[in-house]
């Protein structure tokens, strides 16, 4: 029985969710300047409120009132268009992962919690969590392709076939070195995942280690993070497919880019680092300080390394990570067989 | 429908609506002051000549071709480790053809020099 | 409420493939196809067939379009060309044709009766226990095996094509 108060509850729930992954994402956005600040012994942004902390809120506003160009040429749809796409694709896949254990309890204010997954630790418990978070992103990459072709503007255009081509590359080793941690678990459900890795030693990280490392690594170039950031070399491309964007609608690209990056380090902590699970501490708190220190990574990583070469990086892509992920699904399965067979 | 695809339809329905309301902001907000300079695609400074929608390499078409084959393998892969703890040696013996075969074309891509970029 | 579903996503399929028929521009076409793909996922959903939903965008709106989209940007139709190619009579009336042939093939099923029910091998509480993708991997990796391998050898046959192909321009 559908009532009007579960619809509210679920809006509710779904409003909080975003307000709480917006206000992480502005403050991703302070974090790295900080981080990679304190990397290069300078101070970082610390003007707006204390240490800085006004900032995001600053840099919305001014973003908000600056003057919009569209440029001569556009095509005004997908110019449009596209950064709408590549925003709501980037917060779309926070509904299907686990952020905590959920309520105890049966009913809030009269309404019984057993209906919407409303009493879950997260949005959507749904049985197929890991595909839902591929498919959508998947679909990123036309932000990318769209934004960069209706901008009418050469460095747009070659940044943005350079980046999906990066993309869709690096999404194969992606979703295939993952199919070593469904193997294990037997599920597609990320809360399935989650509650497979109840002892650290169960951890996918330990028991998925070459997985882990590919993960990492084809992560980061999914999301165009250095050394991996092909989307917008600067020395060559200007900024890439985000050449002609001003005002706000730059900032929504800029939204997605951290939104991609806050979705990294929580799909990091659920596939490998054992999600929400922990001692003591509530396991809302253990979720947010694994994700933080996989945002810390890499921001690290972005102060450590220097950008690769492209050809440099569709080889590495092509010729050692995916073949590296299909010996590693290959192997995790003779392993997992020879176990279970000494088993039975 | 499974009733948890709720939520993550009322979730689709208010990000596509911040989207709009944000591009909205930004269109009526503020004042323009458009000129045939600012207007003008960026090229260093330089009057843009030609058009921007230039073909461009073959190569991209043959890596989205091998992408989309790829992605077909692993769109197998994923109900294959579902089951996996049932079929046991059977299903790995299976999906063991089936990745070779794939690598096979995988190493000819490789050997014609599909995936080399100058 | 199932119903609501599927007059929003099977009406928001239906205009949006006749804008990939009408529009002017193929990177429109391109993108109003992409947003028709997503709009049937929806439709799988309601028929609880998850899996297929999550399929259909992962591959066909998140590949098989991105190989579309390249291949209009590399061809880069100019727009005369574009507009030469949609003047040609006999191609009109060819396509006419053709709609309405299906259209014919198509309207018995509104004058038909409700069909008499039979309950397959696979009713909507089997597949709900286990999920939609248990069942489909158990049958796909026994009973349907080999059409399984055979798939292997035909996407294997597609990269040898399309690199032979691209090679021999190159």
């Amino acid at each position: 029985m559908v009532t009007l108060g579960a619809i509210v509850l679920v809006i509710i729930k779904v409003l909080l969710a975003l307000g709480v992954i917006m206000t992480a994402i502005a403050y991703i956005t302070l974090m790295e300047r900080k981080v990679l600040a304190f990397l290069q012994v300078r101070l970082g942004p610390n003007r707006v409120g204390p240490w800085g902390l006004l900032q995001p809120l600053a840099d919305g506003i001014k973003l908000l009132f600056k003057e919009e160009i569209t440029v001569a040429g556009a095509d005004k749809v997908l110019y449009l268009l596209a950064p709408a796409v590549v925003m709501v694709c980037a917060l779309l896949p926070f509904a299907v992962v686990p952020f905590g254990k959920g309520i105890v309890g049966e009913s809030f204010l009269g309404i019984p919690l057993d209906q919407f997954d409303l009493g879950k630790g997260i949005l959507a418990d749904i049985d197929t969590g890991i595909l839902f978070i591929f498919a959508i992103s998947s679909l990123s990459v036309y932000g990318v392709v769209l934004g960069g072709w209706a901008s009418n503007n050469k460095y747009s255009l070659l940044g943005a076939t350079r980046a999906s081509a990066q993309m869709i590359s690096y999404e194969l080793a992606l979703g295939m070195s993952v199919v070593g941690v469904l193997l294990l678990t037997g599920s597609l459900s990320l809360v399935k995942i989650v509650e497979d890795q109840d002892w650290i030693w169960k951890w996918n990280c330990f028991r998925q280690p070459l997985a882990f490392l590919i993960f990492l690594i084809a992560g980061s170039a999914e999301v165009c993070r250095t050394p991996f950031d092909f989307v917008e070399c600067e020395n060559e491309l200007v900024a890439g497919y985000q050449t002609e964007y001003s005002s706000m609608k730059f900032g929504m690209f800029y939204l997605a880019e951290y939104g991609h990056l806050l979705l990294l380090s929580s799909l990091v902590t659920t596939l490998f680092l054992g999600g929400w699970q922990g001692p003591i501490l509530p396991p809302f708190v253990w979720f947010s300080a694994k994700v933080f220190f996989m945002l810390f990574f890499f921001i690290w990583i972005r102060g450590t390394y220097p950008r690769l070469r492209y050809d440099k990086l569709m080889h590495f892509g092509w010729k050692v990570l995916l073949p590296a992920s299909l010996v590693n699904v290959v192997a995790t399965a003779v392993i997992y067989s020879l176990y279970l067979g000494g088993k039975a | 429908m499974p009733e948890s695809y709720v939520p993550i339809f009322v979730f689709l329905v208010v990000n596509v609506a911040v989207a709009v309301l944000i591009i909205a902001l930004s269109t009526y907000l503020v004042k323009r002051k458009p000129t045939a300079q600012k207007l003008m695609p960026y090229e260093c400074g330089m009057d843009p000549f030609g058009t921007a929608r230039k073909r461009f390499s073959v190569k991209f078409f043959v890596v989205a071709m091998l992408f989309i084959i790829f992605d077909i393998e692993a769109v197998f892969l994923y109900p294959w480790a579902v089951v996996f703890k049932d079929l046991k040696l059977f299903g790995l013996i299976e999906m063991v053809v089936f990745i070779a075969v794939l690598l096979l074309g995988l190493f000819y891509a490789w050997k014609k020099g599909a995936l080399e970029w100058q | 409420m199932e119903a609501l579903f599927f007059y929003l996503f099977g009406g928001l399929a239906l205009i949006s493939s006749f804008f990939v028929i009408f529009l002017r521009k193929p990177v429109h076409n391109a993108v109003a196809l992409i947003f028709t793909f997503f709009c049937l996922a929806g439709l799988y959903l309601i028929l609880g067939a998850e899996f297929v939903a999550m399929i259909q965008v992962l591959v066909y709106a998140g590949a098989i379009m991105v190989l579309f989209l390249f291949v209009i940007m590399l061809l880069n139709l100019e727009e005369e060309e574009a507009i030469e190619g949609r003047g040609n009579k006999f191609r009109r009336w060819l396509g006419g044709f053709a709609a309405v042939v299906v259209f014919l093939l198509l309207a018995p099923v509104w004058l038909m009766q409700a069909l008499p029910v039979v309950k397959g091998t696979f009713p909507p509480e089997k597949v709900q226990e286990l999920g939609n993708t248990v069942w489909i991997a158990r049958l796909l990796f026994t009973d349907y095996l080999l059409p399984f391998e055979v798939a292997s050898v035909l996407l294997l046959a597609a990269i040898v094509g399309a690199v032979f192909f691209a090679m021999k321009r190159m």
